[in-house]
């Protein structure tokens, strides 16, 4: 995108960016800090949904709206979904409405008559958030941003991520974490010298991390979490509970099948969740078609349902705190991110593991997206003060014998890090060597997450065991592996072909932005045709008007019908769809009409000067 | 480039991790990637390189073991071998002991032998800090024969707490 712009000191305007499981926000840095750019109706929040409407594709708040009454043709929390298999999340998919269609690798979801991976849909939510920020800022183009990822979000997840930004029109020049997003929106540094640990609870995702503050610069210690832990959850243990109910109570042992009920009910118990952080007491109340349901929740009996989720948010900070080599009393200050955090117990769990009250000053929905774009003020060159060294959250590893994992690259260590390895042919004459990347704690190729398989081709022919080609991994700061191979003997450079395993191929994301290109030139055309139109209804209005007055009866014969003509063709051409051809015939009627029009404005100004009205 | 090199180092086996610390802080602030998003690819990419060279070689030399293998490593010493397979000949009536233990799960007797294996371990790293300093004076290779000895044991102790350590 900036090949042409290799711009030493040209200020192109970097936005941040938190892209939730269930809300998005876009932020931006000025000279007195971080602010949130508004959306169109002057709010803080893009919904994470989007809806496939067969003609068009909305985002948003729009898209929200569409949740109850076009629920397969609806998404949200497609985070969830973000670089993972359809194996992986077939528990969850159970509770969404829309269907997942069987591909290799990556998830493919069934909107309506298309089908969508998780990036394009992220990015749907990624161009609503662009589209505000080139609202915002008069019509400057964005092109660059900051992307915050969960910190315990491995490397597929991360590379689908940075694939949504592409497949958006955005450049990502770095993927935050965003517990570290959060401690630099707090702004902690001011203390200097300290320890913070960050819990961010979220809609989909648990991360905590532990930092170490030192005259601005924010070094992670440890990292831990749960991508498959937030607020989602305890909507689903509601949500069970209520339609449990109401196939009682209605009589209908089916309802949980209709996905409009389950969306009004999901709405009725998000509602009721939400109420019951402020009220020791409410009810659970839908209205479907008529059909009542209520049931009243005590905030004793919600915290009973809940508490296992809380509790499992607490063996990741232990595990944390362990690795950062610290016991929760030398934690000096805990940040709380994210809206679940909003629950009193979960306050309650974090006070009593960490013994400290809790930052709650900034918003916890916004906290986030201000950190992304704090980063984005240190990668412009406009904060000089800070700096972020953040770590990879999971170990790296590559398969060896008897498929166990030999690590690489620890958990914990800080980005960008990198090891290197030296590979050999097992048979004389072997041209390609084959490298399984793995990411996990545990022994066993089985028990890890399978990343990518690398494949070392054109090797020089050689007896078996003599070629030596020497493998680099390198994680970036963005946390995303990188992997290149220089043959030992002749050190050139070794070709390296990666096959993600769950994640989209280079080529896929071309061809995806490729199409995002087309639908923009789309999205233009369609804009250019809805202005013309506009403008041919005023036209033809005026003319209109003109054709009723004693000036048009003036005009001899031929003038009139050539005035007809063209006014009646410019009623036709006006449901054409191309926007050149309507400004045309536009032309054309201003120009027949152009005596006309004189003739009108003369006698306008002498009824005028006889101060008559005409 | 080193990772001694890196940081502005002598290659020497004693050294000060706060000082260490200190100068990875500096590195970096000019170093990290992040300072290079408005230049060109060449220099972002050296930056990528030298700040990975900066966090792997302070993880290495920041802890005194790893930083003594790094250093083996480059004098052609051969590390990671050996992991458990010889048992080293002063230790043989206590791993027979302790198998025995292992194999009776005896909470007590593994408790006794953990906690005299952990203070053979702090023994060891007592130990090294002189043979550290030994080398540093000497630069010989002699001195670094001695001190892989020394880590041989070292991890062959280490394995056997892990054992305990995954049995209780």
């Amino acid at each position: 995108m900036s090949t042409f712009q290799i711009d030493f000191g040209e200020t192109k305007r970097i936005i941040g960016i938190d892209l939730g499981t269930t809300n998005s926000l876009g932020a931006f840095m000025d000279l007195t800090g971080p602010k949130i750019i508004p959306t169109a109706n002057g709010g803080a929040i893009v919904p994470s949904v989007v809806s496939n409407l067969g003609a068009e594709v909305v985002a948003g708040e729009n898209a929200r709206a569409l949740l109850v009454s076009h629920p397969e043709r609806t998404v949200y929390s497609v985070k969830r979904l973000m670089g993972r298999s359809a194996d992986d999340i077939q528990e969850e998919l159970r509770l969404f409405p829309f269907r997942v269609v069987p591909s290799e690798g990556v998830i493919r979801l069934q909107l309506g008559e298309k089908t969508f991976t998780p990036p394009e849909i992220s990015a749907f939510i990624l161009r609503e958030i662009k589209k505000n920020a080139e609202a915002y800022f008069n019509g400057e183009e964005i092109t660059q941003a900051v992307i915050t990822v969960p910190a315990y979000f491995n490397d597929a997840q991360r590379q689908a991520t940075k694939d949504a930004g592409r497949i958006a029109g955005l450049e990502v020049l770095r993927l935050v974490n965003e517990p570290t997003a959060a401690a630099l929106a707090y702004g902690l540094d001011k203390r200097q010298n300290g320890i913070v640990a960050v819990y961010d609870f979220g809609g989909g995702t648990f991360d905590i991390s532990i930092l170490k503050l030192h005259d601005g610069i924010f070094e992670v210690l440890a990292t831990n979490g749960d991508t498959h832990l937030g607020g989602d959850d305890i909507d689903n243990i509601l949500l069970a509970i209520a339609l449990d109910d109401m196939a009682n109570e209605w009589g209908d042992a089916k309802v949980a099948d209709n996905h409009q009920i389950v969306q009004t009910v999901r709405r009725a118990v998000i509602a009721a969740k939400e109420k019951l952080s402020f009220v020791p007491e409410t009810s659970i109340e839908l209205d479907y078609k008529g059909k009542k349901y209520q049931r009243a929740l005590t905030r004793e009996l919600f915290e009973k349902l809940i508490a296992p989720i809380v509790d499992r948010t607490l063996g990741p900070c232990r595990a944390a705190l362990k690795d950062a080599g610290l016991t929760p009393e030398q934690v000096d200050e805990v940040v709380l991110v994210g809206g679940s955090t909003r629950i009193p117990l979960v306050r309650q769990a974090v006070e009593a593991l960490f013994k400290a009250k809790p930052h709650t000053e900034l918003n916890p929905d916004e906290v986030v997206a201000l950190g992304a774009a704090v980063q984005a003020g240190i990668l412009s060159g406009d904060v000089t003060d800070k700096l972020l060294l953040d770590v990879t959250p999971l170990s790296l590893g590559i398969e060896t014998m008897g498929g166990v994992v030999s690590k690489l690259i620890h958990r914990n260590s800080t980005i960008p890090a990198s090891a290197s390895e030296t590979f050999t042919t097992a048979v004389d004459g072997q041209s390609n060597v084959l490298i399984h990347v793995l990411q996990g704690e545990r022994e066993m190729v089985r028990d890890c997450r399978s990343l990518a398989r690398f494949d070392l081709k054109g090797i020089d022919p050689l007896p078996a065991g003599l070629a030596k080609i020497e493998v680099r991994f390198l994680i970036d700061a963005n946390g995303i592996l990188n992997v290149t191979a220089r043959d030992g003997r002749t050190g050139k450079e070794q070709s390296v072909e990666v096959k993600p395993s769950y994640g989209l191929t280079d080529d896929q994301v071309e061809a995806m932005i490729q199409e995002s290109f087309e639908k923009a030139e789309d999205d233009f055309r369609e804009r250019q045709v809805r202005e013309a139109r506009v403008e041919a209804d005023r036209l033809i209005a005026a003319v209109a008007k003109s054709k009723q007055s004693d000036a048009f009866a003036q005009l001899p014969e031929a003038e009139r019908n050539e005035i007809d003509r063209v006014y009646n063709e410019l009623q036709v051409v006006y449901h054409s769809d191309d926007y050149a051809f309507i400004r045309s015939k536009m032309t054309e009627l201003d120009e027949v009409t152009h005596h006309l029009a004189e003739i009108m404005v003369n006698t306008a100004v002498s009824g005028a000067l006889k101060g008559t009205k005409i | 480039m080193t990772y001694f090199e890196a940081f502005g180092l002598e290659p020497k086996l004693v050294v000060d991790v706060d000082d260490l610390q200190q100068r990875f802080y500096r590195l970096s602030r000019e170093l990290h990637p992040d300072r290079f998003t408005r230049r060109p690819v060449e220099e972002q990419q050296q930056a990528l390189e030298k700040t990975s060279v900066l966090n792997d070689g302070l993880r290495t030399l920041k802890d005194p073991i790893r930083r003594a293998e790094y250093v083996l490593k480059q004098h052609g010493f051969d590390i990671g071998e050996q992991r458990t397979k010889d048992v080293p000949p002063e230790l043989l009536e206590e791993v027979f002991e302790l198998n025995m233990a292992l194999e009776e799960s005896d909470r007590e007797q593994l408790d006794g032998f953990r906690t005299k294996f952990a203070a053979m371990l702090g023994e060891i790293d007592g130990g090294l800090q002189g043979l550290f300093a030994a080398y540093d004076a000497s630069q010989s290779r002699d001195d670094l024969q001695k001190i892989r000895g020394v880590l041989n044991r070292r991890r062959y102790i280490e394995n056997l707490v892990q054992k305990i350590d995954s049995s209780i």
